[in-house]
């Protein structure tokens, strides 16, 4: 089972930028492609646990800011030569600009109504 | 996203307009919808290689620059032998002689320029012919075959190239000219005198200030009669007498023509939606003859088309070479001396060379080189940028360093071709710098024919094919071949060669420059993009808008990232000197926002270690002190010791100078970080020795030390010199930080790039005066410019957004569909 929220507005994103978001603990980065598509990933780098929201987006790619791990925002999967792999959540933009975010049902308790989030 | 694209036409399949396109198909792939139609029934071939052709040099198929596939491979349609003769501008569409028409949204009129035939009693006749395309070449080696005598009238570049193809091919050839001397347009008079011997002794014949009055001969022509009343046998003439602007399309269909086609900056003509540029376009009174003012012109075009910023098209300085084998010409620039200028003159009869450079104001405006043009590349360069050269005359004229002229030396063309900047341009027509083609043997090619496929080196003119052979020679010679690397995987490109394109093309944003020079990872990487938004940021200081998210997280949150994702804070500490209220903000500031660490850090001032970066704006905006870029490739601190105000060996104000410094030179972006300090003595506490910029005072003045670093590999300084006046000081720093801003290596500190470029370099430009103050002054302009990043973040919330997480997340659905979520799945 999963939930859809509604995160933001588009414009709240910066081309090439990310904006964080905390999600019942459960800490997710939001970027904003070139191209206006918007990807959503846990926001821990494989390698150290870097907050890859700092990080620079060329493509779909991030670089992790602390020691340049490129991680690939769809998939989730760090590339080459390294190895490893984070969380990515589906998000959707309507038409007026408005993002939502698919997380676990799990991640925001079980009836799904009982939204804290910091 | 797919928007409808918009239909672009171009009237005329030559070198201008197709460089236009292929320059608007790098910005903007996608944007038009392209038809193109060409008087000529073949496709875009290179012009200026007919005289090599005619010569024998290359055959039709090599000058081809692109092929039918080009064309297909683009989407582009086109229609050859078509030549348009009517432009209905109210309704945009063309119609061509064939019959075929075409609507447009934009339309480029292109039509070059035809060959101007002398409008004398018999130029209709056959075997009277112009030089100007692939019929006409043909046309001449057809006349060899069969005929023996050739006239050629005009002694200007084209003739001489025709009269020499003429020669190749067998014929006996006379070449007719209405002036005293030949090339009067290009050459002085003894240069002009040493051409002439140089191409009789290959058998050329002239007859000077000799006008031509009829053609003669029945059907085909037999003869010349000239004014004198003096007679020549021919059974082709060849008119290389001019050029002109090809406007008649123009002007049936209502454009603005003068001597060509009226265009303003941005290469519009005065009815909307049609364009000119080329050989017809005439801007600002100008109509050239040339390719390379053309290619300036299209690339103009090319980005306002696709709506890239552009600065209009401002005119160009033209250069020539005579493309004549064995006979090495160049002329560039004013080279008759106009009242208030000097002129330098070498002239070696037994060797067959002949120099000259025009001089105003110290300087080189202009320069004529016969039998030696090794120099006309670099001559040309100095003509365009303006500067001055005041102290460099003998060496610009006999191309020798002045030391080694000094110890009688000779620079041997190796040494000189060893020694040229690798960002000078080789190949003017296609501007292919000395780095494009040393990193293309490099890069595997060890011919010229390589060469000139990978670079388009020389495969214009030609004139520049000694160069590329001796280039081969030193960098092939014993076919090492070493793999050449760019600045970063995404590119083959060195620093140099993208700060040459940048300025050459007039990129302006890190987008474009990717594009253009064909980067293979559209949106590049973390180590290209942030420098190019440097290059870019040092080249345009006015222009350019920094790229924030081209940026590293350090310098885009101003702040640096620590393991955790806090960051640490650094106000700026003018010299080390803080004062008890600075020092008790600092500390209300670190217990209201619960700072976990405070430190002093080595380079004499504050840190505030484990800041949550949402807590960031409101420390800057509570600590009211500027930033202490302590996280950039920018000025750190200036380090200071007390100096002359307390310390009892004191020779001057050290903290006042530092002072004086650090607020200077604040905010100063660089390739990489910069560090000064400043002692008050030779015991020298505050280690200004192994800064980037060290001063250290002496009874009586300064001295100077440039390039010391303390970090990974520690190297002290080199002394540059010594001052005497505080000012001085200043303006020697800022010169030297300068200069390296303009030609280090982003991410190079000022020890391996002194290291690298020689101290001996740094110290010969800036002890030129002119040249230090013109430094100082583009680092104030730039500095000028700048505003303290954390203010500037605190007052706009459209910056300061970007520090605050988004607030609570609102629960709109829940849906047990599976959303191809890989990790639900694993949970479920
Ligand atoms: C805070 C400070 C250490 C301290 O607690 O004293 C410091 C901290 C860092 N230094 Fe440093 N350096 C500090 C003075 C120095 C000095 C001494 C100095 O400036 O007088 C040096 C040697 C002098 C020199 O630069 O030549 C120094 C040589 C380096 C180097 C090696 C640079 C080199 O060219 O060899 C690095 C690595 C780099 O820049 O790539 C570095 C990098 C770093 C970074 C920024 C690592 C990073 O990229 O995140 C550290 C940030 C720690 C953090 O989490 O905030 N730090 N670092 C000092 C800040 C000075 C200031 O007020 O701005
Ligand atoms: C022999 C020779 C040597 C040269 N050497 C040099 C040199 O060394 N260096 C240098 O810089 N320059 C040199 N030039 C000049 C250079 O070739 C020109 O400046 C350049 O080709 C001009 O480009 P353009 O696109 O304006 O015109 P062109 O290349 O002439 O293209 C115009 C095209 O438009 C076509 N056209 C005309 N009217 C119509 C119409 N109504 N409909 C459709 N198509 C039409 C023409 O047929 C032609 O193909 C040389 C020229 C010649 C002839
Ligand atoms: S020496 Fe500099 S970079 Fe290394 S741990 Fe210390 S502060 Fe960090
Ligand atoms: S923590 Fe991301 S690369 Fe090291």
């Amino acid at each position: 089972m999963s939930q859809q929220v509604k995160v933001g507005k588009l414009t709240d994103i910066d081309p090439l930028g990310s904006r964080r978001l905390n999600v019942n603990g459960l800490e997710i980065a939001l970027f904003r492609l070139s191209d206006g598509e918007i990807l959503a990933v846990e926001n821990r780098c494989p390698h150290k646990g870097g907050v890859l929201s700092e990080g620079m987006v060329c493509g779909p790619v991030v670089h992790c800011p602390l020691h340049d791990w490129r991680i690939d925002l769809r998939s989730g999967e760090a590339l080459d030569p390294d190895k490893g792999c984070i969380e990515t959540f589906p998000t959707e933009v309507r038409a007026d600009g408005t993002i939502y975010l698919t997380v676990p049902a799990s991640l925001l308790g079980a009836s799904g109504t009982d939204t804290h989030i910091a | 996203m797919a928007n409808k694209r918009k239909k672009l036409v171009l009237v005329g399949n030559g070198m201008a307009g197709v460089r236009t396109i292929e320059h608007l198909l790098k910005l903007a792939p996608d944007l038009y919808d392209i038809t193109i139609f060409g008087a000529e029934p073949h496709p875009n071939y290179n012009r200026i290689m007919l005289s090599s052709v005619l010569a024998g040099g290359a055959s039709m198929e090599e000058i081809v620059i692109n092929d039918l596939d080009w064309y297909r491979e683009n989407g582009i349609t086109l229609h050859l032998g078509q030549a348009v003769s009517k432009i209905d501008s109210d309704n945009r569409r063309v119609y061509a002689e064939g019959g075929i028409e075409a609507d447009y949204d934009e339309l480029i009129v292109a039509t070059g320029s035809d060959a101007f035939i002398l409008p004398i009693p018999g130029a209709d006749k056959e075997g009277v012919i112009g030089f100007r395309d692939i019929k006409d070449c043909v046309a001449m080696q057809e006349a060899s075959r069969k005929h023996k005598k050739a006239a050629v009238i005009g002694g200007g570049l084209l003739g001489l190239e025709a009269a020499r193809g003429l020669l190749n091919l067998g014929m006996d050839v006379t070449v007719i000219h209405i002036n005293e001397y030949l090339m009067e347009r290009q050459l002085d008079r003894p240069a002009s005198i040493m051409l002439q011997k140089e191409l009789e002794a290959q058998g050329m014949k002239f007859l000077l200030k000799k006008q031509t009055e009829a053609v003669l001969g029945k059907q085909r022509a037999k003869g010349l009669l000239f004014k004198d009343g003096s007679m020549l046998e021919a059974d082709l003439v060849v008119m290389a007498v001019g050029i002109r602007p090809n406007v008649a399309l123009a002007q049936r269909s209502g454009l603005a023509v003068e001597r060509g086609i009226v265009v303003d900056d941005y290469m519009r003509t005065n009815v909307p939606g049609i364009y000119s540029v080329g050989e017809c376009a005439q801007h600002r009174g100008i109509a050239y003859g040339l390719v390379a003012p053309l290619y300036e012109q299209g690339a103009v075009l090319a980005k306002s088309l696709a709506g890239v910023p552009v600065d209009g098209y401002a005119g160009s300085v033209t250069s020539t070479k005579l493309k004549v084998s064995g006979v090495d010409v160049f002329s560039g620039g004013i080279f008759v001396e106009p009242e208030g200028a000097r002129a330098l003159r070498y002239q070696d009869e037994i060797e067959g060379v002949y120099k000259k450079l025009v001089i105003m104001e110290n300087k080189l405006i202009g320069a004529v080189l016969f039998g030696e043009t090794g120099e006309g590349a670099s001559l040309f360069s100095l003509i365009k940028s303006g500067e001055s050269i005041a102290g460099r005359e003998k060496e610009l004229l006999l191309g020798l360093p002045a030391d080694a002229l000094a110890s009688g030396g000779g620079g041997s063309g190796t040494a000189r071709l060893e020694a040229m900047p690798v960002d000078e341009i080789v190949c003017g027509c296609n501007g292919v710098s000395k780095g494009d083609i040393v990193s293309a043997i490099e890069g595997g090619c060890t011919s010229l024919g390589q060469i000139k496929g990978c670079t388009k080196a020389s495969a214009s003119c030609g004139g520049c094919k000694p160069l590329v052979e001796g280039l081969l020679q030193i960098y092939a010679g014993d076919d090492v071949v070493t793999v050449k690397e760019g600045i970063c995987g995404c590119t083959t490109l060195s620093r140099d060669e993208i700060v040459a394109d940048i300025k050459r093309m007039g990129l302006k944003t890190v987008k474009e420059v990717m594009n253009v020079l064909e980067w293979n990872n559209d949106e590049g990487c973390s180590k290209c993009r942030p420098s190019l938004n440097y290059y870019l940021g040092m080249l345009f200081p006015a222009e350019y808008k920094d790229e924030k998210e081209s940026r590293f997280a350090n310098e885009r949150y101003h702040a640096n990232i620590q393991k955790d994702g806090t960051y640490s804070v650094i106000p700026r500490i003018y010299g080390g000197v803080t004062s008890p209220t600075e020092l008790k903000r600092i500390a209300e500031v670190a217990e209201k926002f619960d700072v976990p660490l405070v430190k002093f850090t080595g380079g004499q001032r504050l840190d505030l270690l484990g800041v949550k970066k949402e807590d960031l704006p409101g420390v800057w905006e509570a600590l009211d002190m500027p930033s202490g870029h302590g996280y950039g490739k920018a000025l750190r601190t200036v380090k200071t010791c007390v100096g002359s105000t307390f310390c009892r060996f004191g020779t001057q104000d050290a903290m006042g100078m530092g002072v004086r410094l650090e607020k200077a030179f604040e905010r100063m972006n660089a390739p990489a970080k910069v560090k000064l300090a400043v002692s008050g003595c030779p015991r020298n506490c505050a280690e200004a020795t192994v800064k980037d910029f060290g001063v250290v005072a002496v009874d009586g003045g300064w001295e100077l030390h440039v390039g010391g670093n303390a970090g990974i590999h520690v190297r002290a300084t080199d002394l540059l010199g010594f001052v005497k006046t505080d000012d001085e000081v200043e303006e020697w720093a800022s010169a030297f930080l300068q200069y390296y801003r303009e030609n280090a290596t982003w991410n190079e500190r000022t020890a391996p790039w002194v290291e690298r470029v020689g101290l001996d370099h740094v110290k010969q430009v800036l002890s030129d005066e002119a040249e230090r103050k013109a430094l100082h002054k583009r680092l104030r302009d730039t500095l000028d410019r700048t505003v303290d990043p954390w203010k500037q973040i605190v007052n706009e919330p459209e910056l300061r957004k970007n520090f605050e997480r988004l607030p609570a997340a609102e629960v709109v659905s829940v849906s047990a569909a599976d959303r191809n979520d890989r990790k639900e799945e694993e949970s479920a």
